[in-house]
C-alpha cells in the first residue's frame, strides 16, 4: 500500500511516479492526499482532496480512529516508542466529524483510509514538499511519522516514511555538511570532539558556533551585517519566497560572488561571476533520494576551463589554504574518511552501480532501510502536535489561496535553458477552476494578474478542475512570471522553510 | 519453483519452471529473433520471427509466449524455422522503405540486423506500400510511421512503463497502425515525451530529432552517468559526438530506473550547449559585467573575501552551496567556508 501525502510524484519525481502508478495497476493500493486532482489521484484507491494547510487535523484524525477502533500496533508501541499516551490524548481531540469540516475529506473516507491503512501489513507513506512547504512542516513530518509509527509502518521492507528529495543532489549536499551546523555526515560543529577531528583533518582551527541559515543570511544581508558572499549553483531570486527581499539583500552586500551556468537573475547582482561547469562536464556523485551514491561522468571538455571544483581549489589556494587533489575520487576519499556512515563507499565500489549509505566499510553492502530494530535516538518518541493555521490565510482583501509546486516540464530553474523543452512549455500557466474563472470572465489562455501582501506578478492561466474553486496553483520556473515575488515569508520555525504551500492573492483579470 | 531440464538445439538446459523457450535458450546462450518480446513487457506472441520447432508439435511455435517443459526438445535454427523467419521479413520490408543509407536507425535497426542474419536482400512480394506524413512537428521525436513493422513495443512501453496509456493500436489489417488517441500528431496528443516509445522501437520509426545528421549511432561516444534534474537518480548514457553532447539513451543497466526516463532527462540535457552559457569569468566594472582572466577573477575575489573578513570578522561570510552540483563540489564549499573563511554560514536549498 501506498500513502502519498503532498506530492505530485509523476511531475515532480516522474520515474518513482511510474513506479507508483505500476503498483497500483498491479493492485498495490494508492491513497493519495492532495488539494489538486493530480494524475496518482486518478489512480488512486482514495484521493483525500484536503484543504491546504490542513495535514495535521488529518493525520491526526486518522490515529483518532485507529486508536478507538483498536488498529494500532500495540508491540510496536510498547518495544520501539515512548510517549503514546501523550499522542493519544492529543489526538483525541481529532474526531472524525470534526475533521472533516476542518479538512474537507469525508467522514467515510477518513474511516475507510484509516482502516485501510492501519490493517494493511506494508505500508509506505512518500510525502515530498506539500508536507514541508509550510509554516508547520516540521510537525507535519512528525505527524506523518507517529501515524506510521502507530501502526507499526516502519523499520521492514516496503514500509517507512519517505521523502522524495527534490534536487538531483540535494541529499548529497547534505551528506557533505553544506549544511551551517554539520561537517559531512551530519557531525555536529558544535560537538566538541567532532570539530576537534576537522581542525586537526583540516589543519586550521574552526568555529563551534552554528552558522547562520538561508532566510537568516538575507535578514542579515538587509540590516548590513552580512558583508560578502560566494553563491555556488543557486539563484535564490526566482527560488526563494518573497523574492524582493531576497533582492534588497544581494543589493545590500559590500561584494557578492556568483558560481553559475548563466547569467542568473541572482547573477545580475554579482561583483564576480564565475563560470560553472555543468555535470556533463565534470567527474563527481550525485547521492539520489534513497541515498544511493552514484558516479557523474565527464562527456565533454568543460565549457568554462576550470571545472567547479577546481575554481573552488584555485581559490582557496590564492586565499593561503593549500588544497591539493587532482580529480574528484581524491575529494571523495578525504571525506569519505573522516564521515563514518560514508567511509565504506568508493569510486571503485560505485563504477557499475551505486550504494546506499550507511556504509561504514569497505566490506558493507550498504543500506536498503533505515530504522530496522532501533530508531538513531533509540526509542521513536511520539509528538503530540496540535493544528496550525497557515501563517497567511485568504481573506476579503486577498481572497484566493495561492499554492505552488513543479511540473513535469520542468525542474526549477534550469530547463527554462533547454530549448527544446522551453520551445513546448515557456510559460506559466497558472491553473484555475473553471468556477472562478465563470466569476472573473477570463479563459484559457488569457492573461491575469495576481496580487499578494507582497508584490504582483502577470501570468497566463489554464481553466482546469485540477483545483478546487478559490485556489490558483502555480509553478515557479518561468522569469516573466515569477512566483515567488508573491509567495508568503511565512516560515517554518525550525527548518525556515518557506510557507510556499499557502499564501492569500487576489486574481484580477488584465 | 521447480527445476526442469529442456534440449535446445542440442544442448540440455536447466531452467525454472515457468520459463519461456525464448528465455531458456537465452540462458543457454542462444538468441533467438524477437520483435515484440521485451522482458520488461508484457508478450503478445504477435511478431513470429522467434518461431522454433518443437519436437512434437505439429506447427512452429511463438517461442516467447511457450513454455519451457520438461523433456522438451526444442530447434531453433530448422530449415523450416529459418524459411519462416525468411518469410516474416520479406513480408515486413515489403511495406518498409529501402532507405537504410540515410535512415538514423542505421547500425541499430532489428529489421536491418535479421535480415542480415538470414540473407534477406529483398522482398519477393510486391505491393502497396504506405505513405504516411512525418510526424516531426515536436522537437524531440521524429516518428516514421512507414518505418513501422507493428510489433506494438511502444504501444505497451507507454503503457505499462510510464503508465501513461498515449499509444493504441487503430486499424485492421493493412491499415493497421500504432498510434494516439485519434491518430493525432504526438504534440497533440497526451505525449509528455519521456522517450520511452523511441527506447523500445526496433526500427527507424521512432527516433531521437537531436541525432539527426549528428553521426552513424556505432560513432556516438556513449558516458554513463546520472541525470542532474530530480533526486530519483536515474542513471543514463549521454551520448557525445565532436566533444558535444547530442543525445541521452536509457539503458537496462540502471539500477534506479532501468529504461525508463522522463521528459527532462531524455531530451532536457541540451541546456548544456545553450548559447546563453557563461563561459568566462565576468567582473562588474561601472555596472556592466566585462570579460576576465580566471587569474584576474580568482585575484581579485580572494583579494575581496580576505579584506572583508579582516575588517569585518568571519561571520561577515556566507556561501550558498548547491544540491544542484557534485558531492565533491559541496564538500569542497563547505571545507572553503569553515577552513577558509572560518565560519559556519554554509547552507544550500535543502529545505527551501
Amino acid at each position: 500500500m501506498l500513502l502519498l501525502v503532498g506530492t505530485n510524484t509523476t511531475e515532480a519525481h516522474p520515474v518513482i511516479g511510474y513506479r507508483m502508478k505500476q503498483a497500483a495497476r498491479r493492485g498495490a493500493k494508492l491513497i493519495v492526499v492532495d488539494p489538486r486532482r493530480i494524475e496518482l489521484a486518478e489512480e488512486a484507491d482514495y484521493w483525500l482532496r484536503i484543504q491546504p494547510g490542513t495535514d495535521i487535523p488529518l493525520l491526526n484524525g486518522l490515529m483518532n480512529i485507529i486508536i478507538k477502533e483498536g488498529l494500532h500496533d500495540e508491540a510496536f508501541i510498547a518495544e520501539r516508542t515512548d510517549n503514546f499516551e501523550a499522542l493519544k490524548e492529543t489526538v483525541e481531540k481529532y474526531p472524525p466529524e470534526l475533521v472533516s469540516e476542518m479538512t474537507g475529506v469525508p467522514v467515510d473516507d477518513l474511516y475507510a483510509v484509516a482502516r485501510l491503512y492501519a490493517t494493511t501489513d506494508k505500508a509506505m507513506t512518500f510525502y515530498t514538499l506539500g508536507i514541508t512547504e509550510h509554516i508547520c512542516g516540521t510537525s507535519n513530518v512528525m505527524s506523518i511519522a507517529n501515524l506510521a509509527m502507530l501502526t507499526g509502518h516502519l523499520g521492514r521492507p516496503h514500509t517507512g516514511v519517505n521523502p522524495i528529495r527534490g534536487q538531483n543532489n540535494v541529499q548529497g549536499a547534505c551528506d557533505m555538511g553544506a549544511l551551517p551546523n554539520v561537517f559531512s555526515g551530519y557531525q555536529r560543529v558544535t560537538d566538541p570532539a567532532i570539530n576537534e577531528k576537522f581542525e586537526k583533518a583540516w589543519g586550521v582551527p574552526l568555529s563551534d558556533q552554528l552558522g547562520l541559515m538561508i532566510p537568516d543570511m538575507f535578514d542579515k544581508a538587509n540590516e548590513g551585517k552580512l558583508k560578502s558572499m560566494y553563491i555556488l549553483g543557486e539563484n535564490p531570486v526566482l527560488t526563494d519566497p518573497n523574492s524582493n527581499h531576497i533582492r534588497s539583500g544581494l543589493a545590500n552586500l559590500e561584494f557578492l560572488v556568483v558560481h553559475e551556468l548563466f547569467l542568473t537573475e541572482t547573477a545580475e547582482y554579482a561583483d564576480v561571476i564565475l563560470p560553472a561547469a555543468s555535470f556533463a562536464e565534470t567527474d563527481g556523485t550525485f547521492t539520489n533520494t534513497e541515498r544511493r551514491v552514484q558516479r557523474v561522468r565527464k562527456a565533454i571538455t568543460p565549457l568554462p576551463e576550470l571545472t567547479t571544483w577546481q575554481a573552488i581549489i584555485a581559490l582557496s589556494n590564492r586565499m593561503g589554504y593549500a588544497m591539493n587533489y587532482s580529480d574528484p575520487g581524491e575529494i571523495w576519499d578525504e571525506m569519505a574518511s573522516y564521515s563514518p556512515s560514508m567511509a565504506g563507499i568508493n569510486y571503485d565500489r560505485i563504477d557499475a552501480k551505486g550504494i546506499q549509505w550507511p556504509c561504514p566499510t569497505l566490506e558493507h553492502p550498504g543500506t536498503g532501510y533505515l530504522h530496522s530494530g532501533t530508531f538513531s535516538r533509540g526509542k521513536g518518541l511520539f509528538q503530540a502536535i496540535d493544528h496550525v493555521p497557515p501563517g497567511e490565510s485568504p481573506d476579503e482583501e486577498y481572497p484566493f489561496l495561492l499554492s505552488t509546486g513543479r511540473i513535469l516540464y520542468h525542474y526549477n530553474v534550469t530547463t527554462p535553458y533547454s530549448p527544446g523543452i522551453q520551445s513546448l512549455w515557456s510559460e506559466e500557466r497558472a491553473e484555475v477552476n473553471p468556477d472562478d474563472a465563470d466569476r472573473l470572465g477570463v479563459h484559457t489562455g488569457d492573461m491575469v494578474k495576481v496580487a499578494s501582501r507582497r508584490g504582483e506578478i502577470t501570468t497566463k492561466i489554464q481553466v482546469t478542475d485540477r483545483v478546487p474553486p478559490g485556489l490558483i496553483w502555480m509553478s515557479f520556473h518561468h522569469t516573466a512570471s515569477p512566483t515567488n515575488a508573491i509567495t508568503s515569508d511565512a516560515v517554518d520555525p525550525i527548518t525556515k522553510t518557506g510557507e510556499y504551500k499557502v499564501c492569500g492573492v487576489r486574481v484580477e483579470k488584465l | 519453483m521447480g527445476l526442469i531440464k529442456l534440449i535446445i538445439d542440442g544442448k540440455e538446459v536447466e531452467v525454472s519452471s515457468g520459463t519461456t523457450v525464448l528465455n531458456a535458450a537465452e540462458q543457454a546462450g542462444i538468441h533467438i529473433p524477437r520483435f515484440c518480446y521485451d522482458k520488461e513487457l508484457s508478450s503478445c506472441g504477435a511478431c513470429r520471427i522467434c518461431v522454433v520447432e518443437i519436437e512434437g508439435m505439429r506447427n512452429l511455435v511463438a517461442s516467447c509466449v511457450t513454455e519451457a517443459a520438461p523433456g522438451m526438445v526444442v530447434n531453433t535454427e530448422t530449415t523450416a524455422v529459418v524459411e519462416a523467419r525468411k518469410m516474416v521479413l520479406e513480408l515486413l520490408i515489403a511495406d518498409h522503405p529501402q532507405d537504410c543509407m540515410t535512415c538514423e536507425k542505421m547500425g541499430d535497426c532489428s529489421l536491418a540486423t535479421y535480415c542480415h542474419r538470414y540473407g534477406v536482400k529483398k522482398s519477393s512480394f510486391e505491393g502497396v506500400q504506405h505513405s504516411y506524413p512525418l510526424d516531426d512537428n515536436n522537437p524531440f521525436i521524429v516518428r516514421d510511421m512507414n518505418k513501422c513493422i507493428l510489433c506494438g513495443l511502444c504501444v505497451r512501453a507507454c503503457n505499462e512503463l510510464p503508465g501513461k496509456d498515449n499509444l493504441h493500436f487503430a486499424n485492421r489489417g493493412f491499415d493497421r497502425k500504432a498510434t494516439t488517441c485519434g491518430d493525432v500528431p504526438y504534440v497533440d496528443s497526451d505525449c509528455t515525451f519521456c522517450g520511452t516509445c523511441v527506447t523500445f522501437c526496433p526500427t527507424g520509426a521512432l527516433t531521437e530529432r537531436s541525432l539527426h545528421g549528428t553521426v552513424r549511432r556505432w560513432e556516438l561516444e556513449k558516458v554513463r552517468t546520472t541525470c542532474p534534474f530530480c533526486g530519483t537518480g536515474c542513471n543514463f548514457d549521454l551520448c557525445v559526438h565532436d566533444d558535444k553532447v547530442v543525445g541521452v539513451m536509457a539503458t537496462e543497466e540502471a539500477v534506479v530506473n532501468g529504461r525508463s526516463l522522463c521528459i527532462k532527462g531524455k531530451f532536457g540535457v541540451d541546456y548544456v550547449h545553450n548559447e546563453k552559457r557563461l563561459t568566462t569569468p565576468l567582473i562588474k566594472k561601472d555596472g556592466e559585467f566585462v570579460p576576465a582572466s580566471w587569474d584576474e577573477a580568482l585575484d581579485l575575489i580572494a583579494d575581496r573575501f580576505a579584506e572583508i573578513k579582516e575588517k569585518n570578522g568571519p561571520d561577515s561570510f556566507a556561501s550558498l552551496s548547491s544540491a544542484r552540483c557534485t558531492n565533491e563540489e559541496n564538500y569542497l564549499m563547505q571545507k572553503f567556508t569553515r577552513a577558509v573563511m572560518g565560519t559556519n554560514n554554509v547552507d544550500h536549498c535543502a529545505r527551501t
